[in-house]
């Protein structure tokens, strides 16, 4: 991971994604009359920075609620983002305009829930098929070897292709959902918590599945967890999420070794250790507070009203990702 | 298959209520009947060369002239009424059910397509579906029944623009729950063309509620084709509809030759029922929370 390349395969600049709720036609006159309307803008990614190299392995991670399915989803071209881009090799993932269409097939996406993310109502050959059919990857008379050749890949027989989603148990239907996405001949993979919904016996298999099409594919992958010890086993590099903004970046190893920011030292220490290297039984210690609510995110630093070492400057100013290689948005880094 | 197909689980479950499984008969009954009307009914009641006006306004069971008898007797025009009604439940069910069709393809494409883009192009679909249910369905037909003349297109033209509104607001509302789930942001970051995604993903998915909006709808638009036809806006006198049927006795009424009306509106009213109380089904079980 020395050597830089020349340019990285995504980038993610400044993006920030708010989700504002519809503002009703009584609220539009109610605030031109001068009355204070409430405005209930979520603020789920906030301008956020990243680059992701050929081959590499990203881990996103955070509490749940921080805005990381969200920017896995800017990334993926299925929402758009409200300020800043994402790109592949320089070309925007998002076409321009009112309602914008991702334009490149080059980036797919792996969901959380297999049991929601394939159509009830259409055969998994055909759910598998009908991308690369409508983008000509493959012609109409070898489509049917062609999503056996994907099935095969993902470890299902090729007979599968007839079946319906509810006839496949859960590991099975991610797998489906892995060969709907590599059957598009990605780049880049978007996996947002891809085994959070299985079994633990299964996670393993679905792992180790990603690891060898990883490998098979020269795949480039996003992947987003809130699992540690997942993260820790796939990813090169991880980049920790806290309301929105990215706030440590760094290789795994370091990351996890030696933390720069509180946030990501408070989230290891609330992994549950069984066993510590001195062979003692150790309580693991909880972050304190709950996260607070993306529609009023606190002023300065997010963390700071959870964080023990917060001071005043941490209240008003909003820290800036800063440190090579391994960058922290903190005031007051940890020492290494 | 590792389970009965849903259609073979579906029917399973119909079949425990037998008073649906009793209605559903009848309207495949009625349906078959009025199929093949041409072929059972004693007379052709638009042959008006073969109408003997001596027979006219004869009770029911009446032997006519030529030798036959009238079951349920004849109308003032000497027309045989069974004859003549099973020649208007044929009329009105390819009225209804082609009106119910396309008023579905109407406005479920609407309300899926509203439900899909939001926005303006949501809110403007929405605004004028709303407009157009805050009207009663009849006062709009009656419309424009009146504006576009007689005959069966026109008739289906009004009958399609009173009721599309229906099948829009529960595409539109259907669609919207199945806009928010994964497989349709499976499907975007593909990406599909939206018609795809529209008509293949997320409309299949609606289909349950507009099952049972399109069998209400059927029943309604065969009643307000009847009621068009007895104002005299609906279909030409040349082709009767059980309403026209009905509208001719209904003069006759009070001079004790009740058949002419009643057995034309007997047997719309047994249609009618019989549809509804499938449809009640089919919404019954459909509907989880109605689940026992």
């Amino acid at each position: 991971m020395n050597v830089p390349a020349a340019r990285p395969l995504v980038e993610v600049q400044d993006v920030s994604k708010r989700f504002t709720p519809h503002v009703s036609i009584g609220e539009r006159i109610a605030a031109m009359l001068g009355s204070p309307v409430e405005t209930r803008t979520v603020h789920a990614v906030d301008n956020v920075s990243f680059a992701i190299r050929k081959g590499e392995v990203l881990g996103l991670v955070g509490e749940s609620g921080c805005g990381k399915s969200t920017l896995g989803r800017v990334v993926a071209g299925i929402h758009p983002p409200s300020e800043g881009r994402a790109s592949i090799e320089g070309v925007a993932v998002m076409g321009e305009g009112r309602t914008p269409l991702k334009t490149t097939t080059r980036i797919q996406m792996v969901f959380q829930d297999p049991f929601a993310s394939l159509d009830p109502r259409v055969r998994i050959g055909d759910t598998i098929g009908e991308g690369p059919l409508a983008h000509g990857l493959v012609a109409k008379a070898d489509v049917q070897a062609y999503v056996a050749r994907w099935l095969t890949a993902v470890g299902l027989p090729a007979e599968a292709a007839g079946r319906f989603p509810h006839q496949f148990s859960g590991g099975q239907r991610q797998r489906v959902a892995i060969a709907r996405a590599l059957a598009m001949q990605p780049d880049v993979l978007v996996c947002d918590e891809p085994v959070a919904s299985l079994d633990v016996s299964i996670q393993a298999q679905i792992i180790n599945l990603f690891l060898k099409l990883r490998r098979e594919l020269d795949l480039t992958m996003l992947f987003i967890s809130h699992d540690l010890g997942v993260v820790r086993h796939i990813c090169d590099r991880v980049a920790i999420m806290y309301l929105g903004r990215i706030v440590e970046l760094g290789a795994a190893a370091d990351i996890f070794e030696r933390p720069r920011h509180p946030y990501t030292r408070a989230l290891l220490d609330s992994v549950p250790k069984l066993v510590t290297a001195s062979d003692e039984l150790v309580t693991f210690k909880p972050i304190q507070g709950e996260l607070p609510s993306p529609l009023s995110p606190p002023p300065g630093c997010h963390f700071h009203l959870r964080c023990p070492h917060a001071r005043e400057r941490c209240r008003v100013e909003v820290p800036r990702l800063e440190g090579d290689p391994q960058p922290a948005a903190c005031h007051y880094p940890l020492a290494p | 298959m590792d389970s009965a197909s849903p259609v073979a689980r579906f029917w399973d479950e119909f079949k425990t209520n037998r008073i649906a499984v009793a209605a559903l008969g009848v309207v495949l009954l009625i349906g078959t009947l009025a199929l093949i009307s041409p072929l059972i009914s004693p007379q052709n009641p638009y042959d008006l060369s073969r109408l003997v006006l001596m027979d006219a306004r004869r009770p029911p069971g009446y032997v006519g002239s030529n030798g036959f008898t009238h079951w349920l007797g004849t109308d003032a025009q000497g027309r045989d009424l069974l004859s003549a009604i099973l020649y208007g439940l044929r009329i009105s069910i390819q009225v209804g059910v082609i009106a119910g069709g396309i008023a579905f393809v109407v406005g479920a494409t609407l309300g899926a397509f509203a439900a899909y883009f939001g926005g303006r192009i949501e809110a403007l679909i929405m605004r004028i579906i709303d407009l157009q249910l805050s009207f009663p369905a009849i006062l709009l037909a009656l419309v424009l029944a009146a504006l576009l003349g007689q005959g069966k297109w026109p008739l289906i033209a009004a009958l399609v623009t009173a009721q599309y509104a229906y099948f829009a607001r529960t595409a539109h509302g259907a669609a919207s729950t199945e806009r928010s789930k994964d497989y349709v942001d499976a499907a975007l970051s593909t990406p599909l063309a939206a018609r795809r995604v529209v008509f293949r993903h997320i409309l299949p998915n609606c289909l349950p509620p507009l099952i049972v909006v399109a069998t209400v709808q059927i029943a309604n638009s065969i009643a307000l084709e009847a009621t068009l036809s007895f104002l005299g806006l609906g279909l030409p006198v040349t082709e009767p509809s059980l309403g026209m049927l009905i509208a001719n006795g209904f003069q006759y009424m009070l001079s004790g030759r009740y058949w002419i009306s009643i057995y034309p509106g007997v047997a719309l009213i047994v249609l009618i029922v019989a549809i509804n109380l499938v449809g009640d089904q089919i919404r019954d079980q459909l509907n989880p929370r109605l689940r026992r």
